[in-house]
């Protein structure tokens, strides 16, 4: 008899932790399984800070205005009722956090400091120097520790999620894992799992991601029958360094302490940029958008930024470059709420970023699309929410199959406002835990999944990896993955033009053609990354399709998805959660839902002057 | 040609084989790191010989140094792999997995025995539920200042591999677990549990083991000033361990 009160909880950053915690503190084991050791995740990478109305500024901010912030920074495509329960439940995550350790910046009074950050103007963002991120999941992984020590939690590190065990009826009933070390494939079974599986941005190869984020889990789930939500929103991050592995990353935290983003005025002036003097200088940003300046939500930077370099040609040195520039600040504040993210550009670009304006250009950040999940009725707007299936909130079309973080596609809409990222990760877990528990003790009749029943499915990997391990083609891996990358970023990154996506669409085609005449150099059945990296692949050309062909179909412009084809928002036809679904072949099947817009109408989306949803704003 | 770089590896097939040297010549591109080196290899596995080989396989998720994954030895050194920049492509590159740590293959090394010395030390913050109890204690920023340092330790291990008191006669726990300990028993509320984490570092391969060499803090990618928090914690368990020898006969009832 299996143990009815174990889940699965598949990734280990933010939202994974924090679910297995609310899970055990619902009387719950927990499997809890990572690419990484847990502690390594993707989470480690946010630097800025999380969100929460907490007002200790006096600004008199409110969770209210948090709400209508990141409604109208997602260009009204998030469904509404979860988004105000995240955002009134922010303070207290943020709290919560603070108990457990967190070494969040200080006020002279020992409160919590709260900085700006994108698309608000309000001082809402609680940071840890600028590797918050890396502060929240060291405090998560702490505690999940101290339930491990419990017995409560087991860990499955360095294994690879290959697919969900699900029943004849629709119910997940475990998972199947590959051990990354001993390559030995393997079945875990439980009635509630929960993916926390982060973002997909290897799609796009040189993105801000973590080479973790393979996006192959998230295409695994696709393939089997699970629905994919707004595939064709992702966030294209204004400010990253070019590097030749990745884009790093440089935080928006970085404006949100006064920073300022220019080009010199003269198309390839060669001085170097401290050498520019100021009224040589074009702050762009700040003079087309006086209201909230170096602070407009990311697609509306990162659309600046690309019109200034590749249309106008503006770009520092004639590159596709920008300057970001902290000199102006006194050295002591830098290094008390920046030395993390500074540090980096220091190290990775040879440069000291406190006395030389540092060069940056928008890169992949953040998938706002992911796997579609329910509402749950427990919303404090029940009855007229769309969505046809709404019994647990976070849970997919699959029963028992629940997700969360990142991965999911709620919360964000068509853009997510910076520092939200790791509130909607935490919120996620907070609601996991007892979302898990309610179904699993509802669906206790479901007892334990057949040893037939998993075995047949580990046996489903076992031939998919034999099939692999036979490919001797001339094709190398890593190299199409290149060309995947090439072509994603080039075309469906800030600016998509239909032409241009057809084009990518029979790339797609092409590789996933090639892919088949592939060849396979490690014959190890020992740590055989190539073999894992193979499969990924073709799980991440699958998922391409749904993003290029998704936003092919989108004829509008919303949020971080723009068409200079179709330049406005479309209400009357696209104001719809774009759903796609899996039918054997490589082209996604759609259909569309409409969207929860039962709290705040939406309104035209403009950041020239303030904007609060006609609340009276401070 | 372009110019190459010349990569020479220590690779091992499987945990407990021999290991042996392999030579490539990588492509060199401005700003290219030793991660860079190995995704090269990956793109084109022949050795300088001609010899088809399997990729070289390694750990690594952040590739900007957060996450601690990438620790190798890069020309004998202890460091991340990421951030290691290839400055002088004349220069031949070596790479080792760490010394210190069971080798799974090539430069992946198992690393649990530091995630294990966080579990057996107590290495968190207990609180009661994650349920509403509001803010936390208040901090004042100077603590802030130095306990956020502390705690960007990433578990990378460069500090065990550095160090000459951990090795295969020795228990030694090594720097990592003892500035953890010194950061949690800083806390408002960790110190209230401040006595089980002494207890850790009290045992057989804790504190007294440090021989002071003092080469985990050159080699701390996060410039973590270990070496003041084992001289602090020495101070902690010491006067831990007067307390405890003059309280135990009354705790005794």
């Amino acid at each position: 008899m299996a143990d009815e009160k174990r889940v699965i909880i598949v990734g280990g950053g933010l939202a994974g932790l924090m679910g297995a915690i609310t899970a055990c503190e619902n009387g719950l084991s927990v499997d809890l399984v990572s690419y990484v050791p847990v502690r390594r995740s993707h989470s480690v990478c946010a630097q800025g800070g999380i969100n929460g109305a907490v007002n200790t500024m006096g600004e008199g901010d409110s969770p209210d205005f948090h709400f209508d912030d990141t409604i109208y920074g997602g260009d009204f495509l998030a469904n509404q009722a979860m988004v105000r329960d995240m955002c009134y439940d922010a303070p207290k995550v943020i709290y919560l956090m603070d108990r457990m350790g967190v070494t969040f910046n200080r006020t002279a009074e020992g409160l919590l400091d709260f900085r700006r950050f994108g698309g608000t103007l309000f001082n809402r963002t609680a940071f840890a120097g600028a590797t918050t991120g890396q502060q929240l999941i060291y405090a998560l992984d702490e505690g999940v520790r101290s339930w491990e020590a419990q017995g409560k939690v087991r860990k499955f590190e360095h294994h690879s999620f290959q697919s969900i065990i699900k029943d004849g009826n629709n119910n997940c009933r475990g998972v199947v894992l590959t051990d990354q070390y001993t390559m030995e494939s393997f079945a875990l079974k439980a009635n509630a799992v929960a993916m926390c599986t982060g973002g997909i941005g290897s799609i796009f190869g040189k993105t801000t991601n973590s080479v973790i984020c393979t996006g192959s889990a998230a295409s695994r789930l696709y393939q089997q029958g699970v629905w994919y939500a707004n595939g064709e929103f992702l966030q294209i991050h204004p400010t990253a360094i070019p590097g030749t592995d990745k884009n790093r990353l440089i935080s928006e935290s970085v404006r949100g302490e006064g920073g300022r983003v220019w080009v010199p005025k003269k198309a390839g002036d060669p001085r170097p940029g401290r050498d520019i003097p100021v009224n040589e200088r074009w702050y762009f940003l700040e003079e087309k958008y006086p209201a909230y300046g170096n602070l407009v939500p990311r697609d509306v930077a990162a659309r600046e930024l690309f019109d200034t370099c590749v249309n106008q040609g503006l770009g520092v040195g004639g590159r596709w470059e920008v300057y970001l520039d902290v000199s102006h600040i006194p050295h002591a504040t830098l290094h008390a709420k920046l030395a993390g993210v500074l540090e980096i550009y220091e190290k990775f670009m040879g440069e000291d970023p406190y006395t030389n304006p540092m060069r940056v250009f928008p890169a992949m950040h953040y998938t706002m699309g992911g796997i579609y999940i329910g509402y749950g009725t427990e919303t404090s707007r029940k009855g007229d929410l769309p969505g046809h299936w709404d019994h647990y909130q976070h849970m997919s079309n699959v029963n028992g199959l629940f997700a969360g973080g990142e991965a999911d596609y709620q919360y964000h809409g068509a853009n997510r406002l910076g520092a939200n990222s790791l509130l909607s990760c935490l919120w996620a877990g907070r609601v996991l835990g007892p979302q898990m528990a309610k179904y699993l003790e509802a669906n206790s009749s479901l007892g334990d999944c057949s040893d037939s029943e998993a075995s047949s499915h580990v046996q489903e990997q076992e031939t998919a990896y034999g099939a692999v391990r036979k490919m001797t083609g001339s094709e190398n891996a890593f190299r199409l993955q290149e060309e995947l990358n090439e072509y994603m970023t080039k075309y469906c990154t800030v600016v998509r033009v239909n032409a241009d996506l057809q084009k990518l669409d029979a790339k797609l085609d092409e590789l996933l053609d090639r892919w088949e005449a592939v060849g396979l150099h490690d014959s190890s059945t020992s740590s055989n990354q190539e073999l894992i990296y193979i499969r990924e692949l073709r799980d991440r050309l699958l998922l391409s399709k749904v993003i290029c062909r998704g936003a092919l179909e989108r004829n509008e412009s919303r949020g971080a998805h723009y068409k200079p084809e179709f330049p406005t928002r479309n209400d009357a036809d696209w104001l719809k959660t774009t759903i796609a679904s899996f039918d054997g072949t490589r082209n996604p099947q759609f259909s569309y839902e409409n969207v929860d817009i039962s709290l705040i109408p939406p309104r035209e989306r403009s950041y020239k002057a303030a904007s609060h949803g006609g609340q009276e704003s401070k | 040609m372009a110019q190459t770089v010349r990569v020479k590896v220590r690779r091992q097939d499987e945990p407990g084989a021999k290991s042996y040297w392999q030579e490539f010549d990588v492509p060199y591109t401005q700003g290219m790191n030793a991660l860079t080196c190995l995704q090269e290899i990956q793109k084109n596995p022949v050795t300088v010989s001609g010899q088809a080989v399997a990729p070289v396989v390694w750990e690594s998720a952040c590739l900007e140094e957060v996450c601690g994954a990438c620790s190798m030895r890069i020309n004998g050194i202890p460091r991340q792999g990421c951030s290691f920049l290839v400055l002088d492509p004349q220069k031949p590159l070596t790479l080792e997995p760490m010394s210190k740590f069971p080798v799974v293959r090539d430069l992946i090394i198992d690393r649990s025995r530091m995630f294990q010395a966080l579990l057996d030390s107590h290495s968190w913050i207990d609180i009661d539920g994650t349920h509403d109890l509001g803010p936390g204690p208040r901090q004042s920023p100077k603590d802030q200042s130095w306990m956020y340092v502390l705690s960007r330790c990433m578990t990378c291990g460069c500090c065990l591999d550095a160090c000459p008191q951990v090795n295969e006669k020795s228990d030694f726990v090594g720097a990592s677990v003892i500035s953890q300990v010194r950061l949690f028993n800083a806390h408002p509320s960790g110190k209230m549990h401040a006595d089980k984490r002494l207890d850790y570092l009290m045992q057989p391969g804790g504190i007294v083991d440090c021989g002071n060499a003092q080469n985990c803090v050159k080699v701390c990618p996060k410039e973590i000033p270990l070496t003041q928090s084992i001289a602090e914690m020495g101070k902690q368990t010491l006067a831990y361990g007067f307390k405890r020898f003059a309280s135990k006969p009354d705790l005794e009832m």
